[in-house]
Parts: structure tokens; C-alpha cells; sequence
């Protein structure tokens, strides 16, 4: 493994940091800290083995132990309020953001499986690696976590109509 | 027919069943309607996601995220080393202010009108909220709304028959969005928003959003956005028609 070929994976570990976190500040500092460990973690690295499926799963148990503990208490406040409050008024609220925003509604196993598997296109076996669980774990949070988000996209929208008709 | 199982729709959605399994569930959803929608939303989440990050992999990388290991064990050149780290942590906020500059603004004109067609057009059931044979109700309530007389462009000519159109909130206030579709059922989006003299009039422009191409304009205080999952060459012929048309 030399620079280079972990310098070609960072547009990818930026638009998964990104996707995971919503912000790209906090996306980036994930990256930062993927890559460190990377760098002093080299020599456990195979060589002709994955380095996408490596810097992932590094880049996952970063994230499981510095940002998931900060995030908690935000994403708790957040799971308290109802679907329909963050919609505001008539037609206005129906936004583009509907996936961005039920996505920022999954819990964070959900969120993770969901975009190993539809951004990254890892096979359900590379995500179960990546995430260290069972692959049927990877299948019930992929398929719990897609139902929840239409679940949100279909409330938001139709929320719209039942407020318009008077 | 072996049974479908929720794993099997999944493997569908994601496009990594084999064919001849793949068409057994085709056949399982065909009588299904309420497993074919739950699919049809999969589906759609998966463009959408794609539309609203995949960007993400053409930004430049900030110069901080070039990383190399660190050398901090080495006290002979401890002093270079430090010098060197001074260098790259400079290099890091350098980066790091440029990224929050950037974070600041508005999202493009392109890359709003392009989420907006990922998520509507692959809608089944409900892809405008006023149809086109309402047409001149839906002209008038969206021009009502964003403050100007709007015109839904006739493509007719060109294949392309309206579908009707919404009203959206865009990062710039309310923004109208014309849906067509061709025979063969692929669709266009056009995308009106003001841009509150915060863009200069601009000539055409291209950009590649994820699988959608997008033609977009600035004319009078107002963008217009083209968007569709289709070739370059056949978005700018429509996208031609519709400037000729608004911007006589």
C-alpha cells in the first residue's frame, strides 16, 4: 500500500462521511481521523487484500467511537418529534429534501447499511464485513431501514393535501 | 417459482440477482401492486441518494485531507518535522476555510433542479400536483407564486408531451417545476426558480449531476434548469426549444 492508492479512495470515504453525517464539516473531520488511523495502522493491512473494505471498516469504528457518542443525545431530542412537525405550511413544505431528510431519520445502523450498499454498491457480504455483523444483520437493518424511509417520504407528502382542503 | 423473500426485493432493488431469478421476481411483483410499489420507492431512494451525494465525489479534496504518516518519532529532524506539520496544519485551515465558504452558499442552480428530477420523475402515482389538462389553473397558480408570468414551453414537436407541473421550496424561495414525458415514458424537468439578482444573466451551461444531465440559465432574475437522464446531445435540442420559447 503506498499514499497514493488510499488518496484514491477519499472522494469516496468523503461522499459516505457526508451522506452518514449530513455535514460537511463533521464529515470531513471523519475522514481526517479514517485516514491517521490508516496511516498508523498500515502494517496490519494485507497487501492484494480490499483497501476499500479496510479504510471502510476503519472509517466505521471511528465513527462508532468518537462521533456516534456525540451525536446520541441530538438524535435522541430528535426520534421524539413527530414525522408531520418539521413540515410547515401548504404547498411550500413540499421540499426536495424529503430523502435527505428521512434519511437524517434513520438510527445510525440503519444509515450505515443503507449507503454501503446504494453508494458505495457493496455486495451485502462486503457491507457485513465492513460494519463486523452477521450478514442477516446487514439484510433485516437494509430492509427496516428502506421501509422506514418511505414510510417518511410518504407521510411528508401527504401531509400537504390534508392541510390545503378546507 | 421458488418463493420471493423480502431479501430477494432487496437484491432486486440493488440490481444483484441474476437474470433468471430476477425475472421470477418481476412475475411475483406483477400481481402484487403493493409489493411492486414498495420496490418502485426502493428504487427511487436509490436515485435520490445517489443525486444528493455523488456530487460529493467530484469535489477537490482539501489539501488537509492529503495526509501523509507522520513523522513524529524521528528527534534528529524533530524541528523539520514540526516545521512540516506547521505547513500542513496551515494548509488544513487554508482548506478547512474554503470549505465552510463554500458550505455557506446557496446549493447550485444545476444541483437543486437535479434532486428536484430524481425525486419526482420516478413517480408512478402522484409525479405533478396539478396535471396538464389543467393547464392554464397550474400557469397560473405557480406564476402567482413565484411572482412572474411563467410559461409551460410546448415540446410537443419534439416528443415530449407535458405531464403537468408543482410547486416546490427551493433554497431561494418558491420554485416551479414542469414535468414532460416521452412515449417511451422517459421524463424532463424543467425548473424555474428567482435567483434574486444573486446571479448574473449566463449564457447555456451544462453540468452532470449523478446520471442526471442538466442544462441550466439565468435570465432576468430568474434560473431555468433542464434535467433528464438522458444524452447530453438530446437534452440541449429540448433545452434550445425551451430558451427560444421563454426568452423571446
Amino acid at each position: 500500500m503506498n499514499s497514493e492508492d488510499i488518496l484514491e479512495q477519499i472522494p469516496r470515504l468523503r461522499r459516505y462521511a457526508r451522506a452518514l453525517l449530513g455535514d460537511r464539516y463533521a464529515a470531513d473531520d471523519l475522514v481526517q481521523d479514517t485516514l491517521e488511523r490508516a496511516l498508523s495502522k498500515y502494517h496490519l493491512w494485507r497487501a492484494g487484500s480490499d483497501l476499500r473494505a479496510w479504510l471502510f471498516a476503519i472509517m466505521h469504528n471511528v465513527f462508532v467511537n468518537q462521533v456516534r457518542g456525540r451525536r446520541a443525545e441530538i438524535e435522541r431530542t430528535m426520534e421524539e418529534l413527530p414525522d408531520i412537525a418539521v413540515r410547515e405550511t401548504h404547498s411550500d413544505a413540499l421540499e426536495v429534501a424529503d430523502v435527505d431528510r428521512a434519511l437524517r431519520a434513520l438510527p445510525d445502523e440503519q444509515r450505515e447499511v443503507l449507503l454501503l450498499v446504494v453508494l458505495e454498491e457493496m455486495s451485502y457480504e462486503e457491507a457485513s464485513r465492513a460494519l463486523n455483523v452477521p450478514i442477516g444483520t446487514v439484510m433485516s437493518r437494509l430492509s427496516r431501514g428502506r421501509e422506514r424511509m418511505r414510510r417518511l417520504i410518504a407521510g411528508a407528502r401527504q401531509s400537504v393535501p390534508l392541510q390545503v382542503v378546507k | 417459482m421458488t418463493q420471493v423473500l423480502e431479501d430477494d426485493l432487496h437484491a432486486f432493488v440493488d440490481g444483484v440477482l441474476d437474470p433468471a431469478r430476477s425475472a421470477e421476481v418481476t412475475a411475483y411483483l406483477a400481481d402484487r401492486p403493493d409489493e411492486a410499489e414498495r420496490v418502485r420507492a426502493y428504487r427511487a431512494q436509490n436515485a435520490g441518494l445517489h443525486a444528493l451525494f455523488d456530487h460529493v465525489l467530484n469535489e477537490p479534496v482539501p489539501a488537509g485531507l492529503k495526509v501523509t504518516r507522520p513523522a513524529r518519532r524521528w528527534r534528529p529532524i524533530a524541528l523539520a518535522a514540526s516545521v512540516l506539520f506547521t505547513g500542513v496544519a496551515i494548509g488544513w485551515m487554508i482548506a478547512r476555510g474554503g470549505v465552510t465558504q463554500a458550505y455557506r452558499t446557496t446549493p447550485s442552480l444545476a444541483h437543486s433542479a437535479a434532486i428536484a428530477h430524481a425525486v419526482y420523475s420516478p413517480e408512478v402515482r402522484h409525479p405533478v400536483e396539478v396535471g396538464a389538462d389543467q393547464e392554464d389553473h397550474l400557469v397560473r397558480w405557480l406564476s402567482k407564486r413565484l411572482g412572474t408570468q411563467l410559461r409551460a414551453p410546448k415540446l410537443v414537436p419534439l416528443g415530449y408531451d407535458l405531464v403537468g407541473g408543482r410547486l416546490l421550496s427551493g433554497p431561494r424561495g418558491p420554485v416551479a417545476q414542469f414535468m414532460y414525458q416521452e412515449a417511451t415514458g422517459k421524463r424532463l424537468t424543467l425548473y424555474v426558480s428567482g435567483v434574486q439578482g444573486d446571479m448574473p444573466d449566463t449564457a447555456f451551461r451544462f453540468s452532470q449531476e449523478g446520471s442526471v444531465s442538466v442544462f441550466y440559465w439565468v435570465d432576468r432574475d430568474y434560473g431555468y434548469a433542464l434535467s433528464g437522464d438522458i444524452k447530453r446531445e438530446a437534452l440541449l435540442a429540448v433545452a434550445t426549444a425551451v430558451y427560444r420559447q421563454l426568452s423571446p
